[in-house]
């Protein structure tokens, strides 16, 4: 299936899905919904570098909470100088900006190491970004920032309605550029760096230029994800922004539903977004987080491939067919990064 | 002027003692990561486990929290050769450390940490003992017993576990394992085994570590998440896996961040160790004693 | 030195200065200066540990050379990636095979053609001209009937016909095959040879590194060896087997 026309169904798959939440007409859906959507956002990007370069990044939290911050900071400015307010796709085009530098930063510094370092120092950068936010009184400090969620947009209808209208596409953009990558010669070149980096610098990859790109769209998406959430959650705290359940579900979807091809994490977040929007209200969320943490556990040690490789190997055919790597589109692949 | 010397000495005195405990809380990560090689990130998360458990054993029953640590080291052993078994044979040996592993650790991390808040609560947890509480005074150092006692065990550690790794035969055997598996098969020795029991080692330094840390500090759970950065930067300077490395790593640290913490302000100190670890990587990854 | 390694000199294609490597205190290779010309078949042999694959990785940007340079044609390498130098026209096969090991044979021969072979000529070829070389190249190497297996499916010896298929796709200018040839039978050891001369008679110079002696002795038109570091022996086949420095090194132990 060529882009375009993945992109058109995926598109009529989103509107659907708007216009049957309408019509139910629970503005509890438009919450959960957005969380979810917001999660299969958060899982494609770490996939990118994670699961097609094979590098793990643990700070998901620090880059989803850069972008959150980073709208905090606009809106004080705005607010306080009465400048013109931001329509949320800039601010989340500011948070991507801000979050894709600062991974690219960090992986110019680790990535030519090994990839252990690369995957300590994400985590390190969570700590480290709290701790700024945590001394920075203008976004709130440890304290906390109000923002101040209009009450209707035009033509939505209700704020929420927006806010997940925009991440559900911003889902789909994600996990379109997942599929792209996955099938170009981008993709090919993750793929070999995350088999063996030696033959493929020998073949003539440029490895570094490469995890610097994966590491830079990722932290880019993640940073989008995390610019509108500020106005979901109305009250921003560094401890819940940076606390492990995004990091934590970032690694744990991908990994559970898979993660050589785009399907993986986007199964993995629908299905586990899904099943904890509705476990928080029957249980509390911290049993929640324990059963995501066992479900990861579980299967990296017995599902290699997650729900994708378990459910070929229930039909009998092997991954590979399905991720099939296909010959690469001319067009699709560009230039020479 | 004087009034400032007086503070840069107390800090960099109470630099170096908490440098001696962070050698401790390092120590199983320099076996674990340093010479095995295993990124185990969850190892801050064991000694949390620790400090409960040392906790559970204060509050209950009034044990001195050191004591009890020395008593269930078997215990984390045990806890750390199963842990190992599970890596080996779903990771290890099946070459996917890198990306499943990885994330089976931080699993790990994440299950210990939700575990112990379902237990314990969020609330800070503390300790008591004859030695929380007085100070030794000499002249205008201040010293805090609290301190010092986990220093010096801490010490006391270190040195044992390099006599155990230099004088002892399973002790070489595990500085070789990381060199050199083929030597060790030909002399009879079984390389997993040899890992078994240095990662049960490691985990068994938890035990202590949290002892020390509970008794330093309060604890709640995710106290544990401050010391993976610590914990690594000291170990990648320190030199993977050189126990004399990572002691002087450790006191550096220790007194750089309680600088910071003192002209800066205690809640930037848990940014030093990340600046410390990026730096460690950008300019000289090999660590201070590397070469 | 003889007259084909005078000529070499001159002329060369990959000219090797005074280079140095050590591995902390051990000397891995020390001043060892090297030519070989467009067009040559050459041969480099050493007992194990005498720094052959240091030296190969020095070449090919693995490792970095502490000390001496490395030029290729008018390139001066040193400093350059090892991608940057497979671009230039670089290729070499690993002593133990490292295939990548998620994708198909053929995809495995995609690798180079989409990032050194496009980016050389500056432009993409269409899909299905890039998939109809790769399965040739694969017939060459005679895996083209396993073009949509995994490398775990491959036999040794397919494997490593799976590493020369992956640094000929490259069309390099220099090939240096790692022990190709470890472990293989006899008719294994001659198809890969005659596959090396064939491509040495298009045009690429092949410096091959191998253990098995007769190989060596029937491919290379020219030998040099190492030991402990440093080249004790370089010229015709037949005048270095006769060095008595040689013998007593090498073929002494």
């Amino acid at each position: 299936m060529r882009t375009p026309t993945f992109l058109l169904i995926c598109l009529a798959v989103s509107a659907a899905v708007f216009a049957i939440s309408v019509a139910l007409g629970n503005d509890y859906i438009f919450f959960a919904g957005y969380v979810v959507m917001q999660y299969v956002v958060l899982s494609t990007a770490w996939n990118i570098l994670g699961g097609y370069c094979g590098y793990v990044n643990f700070g998901s939290a620090a880059f989803f909470a850069l972008g959150a911050y980073s709208t905090v900071a606009i809106y004080k400015l705005i607010t306080e100088n009465d400048f013109y307010r931001m329509p949320m796709p800039v601010l989340m085009l500011i948070g991507g900006v801000v979050s894709g530098v600062v991974g690219l930063g960090m992986g110019y510094l680790t990535l030519r190491l090994r990839g252990a370092f690369f995957a300590i120092a994400t985590l390190a950068l969570a700590v480290v970004l709290q701790t700024l936010i945590v001394n920075w009184d203008y976004v709130g400090g440890s304290r906390g920032a109000y923002i101040i969620r209009p009450e209707q947009i035009e033509p939505i209808g209700s704020y929420i309605r927006y806010l997940f209208l925009i991440m559900m596409l911003l889902a789909v953009a994600a996990v379109t550029i997942a599929r792209l990558i996955e099938h170009s010669r981008l993709g090919y070149g993750f793929a070999t760096i995350r088999d063996d980096e030696l033959a493929a610098e020998a073949s003539g990859v440029p490895t570094l230029r490469l995890k610097l790109i994966a590491t830079t769209i990722s932290g880019a998406l993640m940073g989008m994800a995390g610019a509108p959430f500020p106005y979901y959650i109305g009250y921003l705290q560094p401890a819940s922004t940076f606390g492990l359940d995004y990091a934590v579900n970032s690694i744990a979807m991908p990994l559970i539903g898979g993660t050589t091809s785009w399907v993986g994490p986007l199964m993995g977040a629908l299905l586990l977004g899904s099943l904890q929007q509705i476990a928080t209200v029957t249980i509390s969320s911290a049993v929640n987080l324990l059963i995501v943490g066992c479900l990861l556990v579980v299967f990296v040690v017995i599902a290699p491939n997650g729900i994708v490789g378990l459910s070929h190997t229930y039909l009998q055919r092997k991954p590979e067919d399905f991720v099939g790597r296909r010959p690469v589109d001319a067009d699709a692949s560009g230039k020479v990064p | 002027m004087i009034f400032s010397f007086d503070l840069l000495i107390n800090a960099v005195v109470s630099g170096i003692l908490i440098g001696g405990f962070y050698a401790a809380v390092t120590s199983g990560v320099s076996l674990s990561f340093g010479i095995l090689d295993i990124v185990n990130i969850a190892h801050p998360a064991f000694i949390i486990l620790g400090s409960y458990v040392a906790y559970a054993a204060n509050s209950s029953l009034g044990l001195d929290p050191i004591l009890t640590a020395i008593v269930m080291m078997p215990a984390f052993y045990l806890l750390g050769a199963g842990i190992y078994q599970v890596y080996y044979t779903s990771f290890e040996k099946r070459g996917q450390e890198s990306l499943r592993g990885l994330a089976f650790f931080f699993g790990l991390l994440f299950i210990t940490e939700v575990s112990l808040v379902l237990y314990f609560g969020v609330d800070y947890r503390y300790v008591d003992a004859r030695y929380i509480g007085p100070s030794w005074h000499f002249g205008m150092l201040d010293i805090p017993l609290r301190i010092l006692v986990p220093y010096l065990v801490s010490l006391l550690l270190m040195a044992a576990l390099q006599i155990f790794l230099t004088r002892t035969f399973v002790g070489r055997a595990i500085m070789a394992v990381a060199q050199d598996q083929l030597a060790l098969r030909l002399m009879a020795v079984d390389p997993i085994r040899i890992k078994r029991i240095a990662f049960g080692v490691s985990i068994a330094t938890a035990s202590l570590a949290g002892a020390f840390l509970i008794i330093i500090q309060p604890v709640e759970p995710s106290v544990g998440r401050e010391y993976i950065g610590r914990v690594f930067a000291i170990c990648v300077l320190g030199g993977m896996g050189s126990l004399p490395g990572t002691v002087i790593a450790a006191m550096l640290l220790g007194v750089v961040e309680s600088l910071t913490s003192t002209f800066y302000g205690p809640s930037w100190a848990p940014a030093v160790s990340f600046g410390f670890l990026l730096l460690t990587l950008a300019v000289r990854p090999a660590g201070l004693l590397g070469r | 030195m003889n007259a084909a390694a005078v000529t070499a000199a001159a002329h060369g294609l990959l000219r090797v200065n005074n280079l140095g490597k050590r591995f902390g205190g051990f000397v891995a290779l020390e001043n060892v200066s090297l030519s070989v010309a467009a067009g040559e078949r050459l041969g480099l042999i050493g007992p194990n540990g005498s720094g052959k694959s240091t030296l190969v990785n020095c070449i090919c940007g693995t490792l970095r050379n502490e000390y001496g340079s490395v030029h290729f044609g008018a390139q001066k390498l040193d400093g350059l990636d090892a991608h940057e130098r497979t671009h230039l026209g670089l290729a070499r096969s690993f002593q133990l095979p490292r295939p990548f090991v998620s994708l198909s044979l053929a995809d495995n021969i995609r690798i180079p053609l989409l990032y050194t072979v496009a980016m050389r000529r500056g432009h993409h070829h269409a899909s299905r001209e890039v998939e109809e070389r790769c399965v040739e190249l694969l017939c060459e190497v005679g895996l083209g009937d396993k073009a949509r297996r995994l490398p775990r499916e491959l036999t040794q010896v397919e494997m490593r016909k799976l590493e020369l298929a992956r640094a000929m796709a490259s069309e390099p200018k220099l090939l240096i095959a790692d022990e190709a040839m470890a472990g293989l039978t006899h008719s294994e050891i001659e198809d890969i040879l005659a596959l090396l001369v064939r491509l040495n008679e298009q045009g690429v110079t092949i410096i091959l590194i191998e253990h098995i002696m007769s190989a060596v002795m029937s491919f290379s038109r020219r030998l040099v060896v190492l030991v402990s570091g440093r080249k004790i022996a370089d010229g015709a086949p037949g005048d270095v087997m006769r060095d008595p420095e040689v013998e007593r090194a090498y073929l002494g132990q």
